[in-house]
């Protein structure tokens, strides 16, 4: 799945624009694995692309200051932090729970995917972030710790607490499901 | 092989699956989870977890990308962050003011400076998190931004220049503070980490660089010449905060000529 986030884009070989410069083409191949993870992290589809959208617009506008290295991690960067700020902003209001999420006539995937989407909700922020950065977008170690500006001891202990926190979240919801049946 | 004698930590667990474990110590792993179910059990439980999160969200790799996240569309639109050499406009603009005091108000009352520094804490946490709105005037317009903040708030109030510390001003705004008008001032980095610069007035008239937090955010605050200066930033280490500090205290430091 990550090769396809990384395929080359061809759009502009029939525009009779001037190419595209080597970094909006790298920016650019990123979209659909950051849409991926923005909406991973933000659960609400709309949310997410608005964070994918400023995440790019601050990259385009900061196309001069990026000199050099990894454009992915960059990219990876600017959508946590945006997410850190537009949390913190929300953190005094309600938390809404969408009502389909008990629809009991869900198929076994969709009902899994459910699942995995409200043990995600559970997490806290940086938690989360680290789990989907190593576990859906397959970042290493290091590359994490970079984005979150910790040491990597520190994304090692909040990958292990997120991974105990999601599987203790899983195995509740089959314990009681199993309990009502 | 004395390394199989070496017990397999929860670190390595992780590693193992992560794909971050050094070649030699993976079969070590692998014969420790042969003889170990519990650690088995949790290592399949995590590949199950990845698994259930690819099934989940890797359907939204193949979804057409929307219109306005188009690449084409997102850099037609004009461009807001012009940043340039301000350098004369500055030196132009600044009155040349002794700034002789030394540190003799360094006994200033630790209540006001509180009341200071949380003002400007409540600043930065109320404006750092807009994306469309976090000024009244855009960095584009610095000397403007930096004349009418002097007019409204009664002492030389500049932006400093904090490209070498990677940071560009997004702009500023006047703000109500405890005893009057405080400046606010906010800059970011390539990566979207937000600092604000908060000035207002303080009743020491110079003091040392102090550090305070409060929740996620935290600051570093000196008075210089009868005006606090707060540089406030949230989730930065220590270091990266006294960096920007420094040279925002440096060129204010300057002013003097």
């Amino acid at each position: 799945m990550m090769g396809k986030a990384f395929a080359p884009h061809d759009s502009c070989n029939s525009c009779n624009l001037v190419p595209m410069s080597a970094f909006r083409q790298s920016v650019e191949a990123m979209i659909p694995a950051l849409r991926r993870y923005a909406r991973a992290l933000a659960r609400d589809a709309d949310i997410a692309d608005d964070l994918v959208q400023d995440t790019l617009v601050r990259a385009l506008r900061s196309e001069r200051l990026f000199l050099g290295g990894d454009v992915r991690s960059w990219l990876y960067t600017i959508l946590t932090n945006l997410n850190k700020n537009r949390r913190r902003s929300l953190a005094r209001r309600p938390q809404f729970m969408p009502l389909l999420d008990n629809n009991p006539d869900a198929s076994g995937t969709e009902a899994e995917g459910r699942d995995i989407a409200r043990a995600l909700a559970g997490l806290v922020e940086e938690q989360r972030s680290v789990l989907l950065l190593v576990m859906l977008e397959g970042l290493s170690y290091r590359e994490v710790a970079e984005i979150q500006g910790v040491p990597i001891g520190t994304v090692m202990s909040r990958l292990a607490r997120a991974r105990a926190h999601v599987k203790a979240s899983l195995e509740g919801e089959r314990t009681a499901l199993r309990r009502v049946k | 092989m004395t390394d199989r004698n070496i017990p397999v930590t929860e670190d390595e667990l992780h590693a193992y699956v992560d794909n971050e474990l050094p070649a030699e110590r993976r079969s070590d792993v692998e014969a420790w989870l042969d003889t170990h179910p519990d650690d088995a059990a949790r290592v399949q439980s995590w590949r199950a977890m990845a698994e259930a999160l690819h099934a989940r969200y890797d359907s939204v790799i193949d979804e057409a990308v929307p219109k306005r996240l188009e690449i084409e569309r997102l850099v037609r639109q004009p461009r807001k962050w012009v940043y340039g050499a301000m350098a004369a406009t500055l030196a132009a603009f600044i009155v040349g003011g002794g700034v002789g005091w030394l540190a003799r108000g360094a006994a200033a009352s630790p209540s006001v400076f509180q009341t200071l520094t949380l003002d400007a804490i409540e600043a930065h946490r109320l404006y750092v998190v807009e994306v469309r709105h976090p000024v009244e005037v855009p960095g584009s317009e610095r000397s403007h931004l930096q004349q009418w903040l002097t007019k409204r708030c009664g002492w030389v109030v500049r932006a400093p220049e904090l490209a070498g510390a990677g940071l560009k001003l997004v702009g500023g705004r006047l703000l109500p503070g405890t005893g009057g008008p405080a400046s606010f001032m906010m800059y970011e980095s390539a990566s979207g980490e937000r600092f604000t610069i908060y000035t207002a007035k303080s009743d020491a008239e110079a003091t040392q660089m102090r550090y305070a937090a409060e929740g996620r955010e935290s600051t570093l605050f000196w008075a210089d010449d009868g005006v606090i200066y707060a540089v406030v930033s949230t989730g930065v280490e220590r270091g990266r905060l006294t960096q920007i500090a420094q040279a925002v205290y440096e060129q204010m430091e300057k002013k003097g000529g």
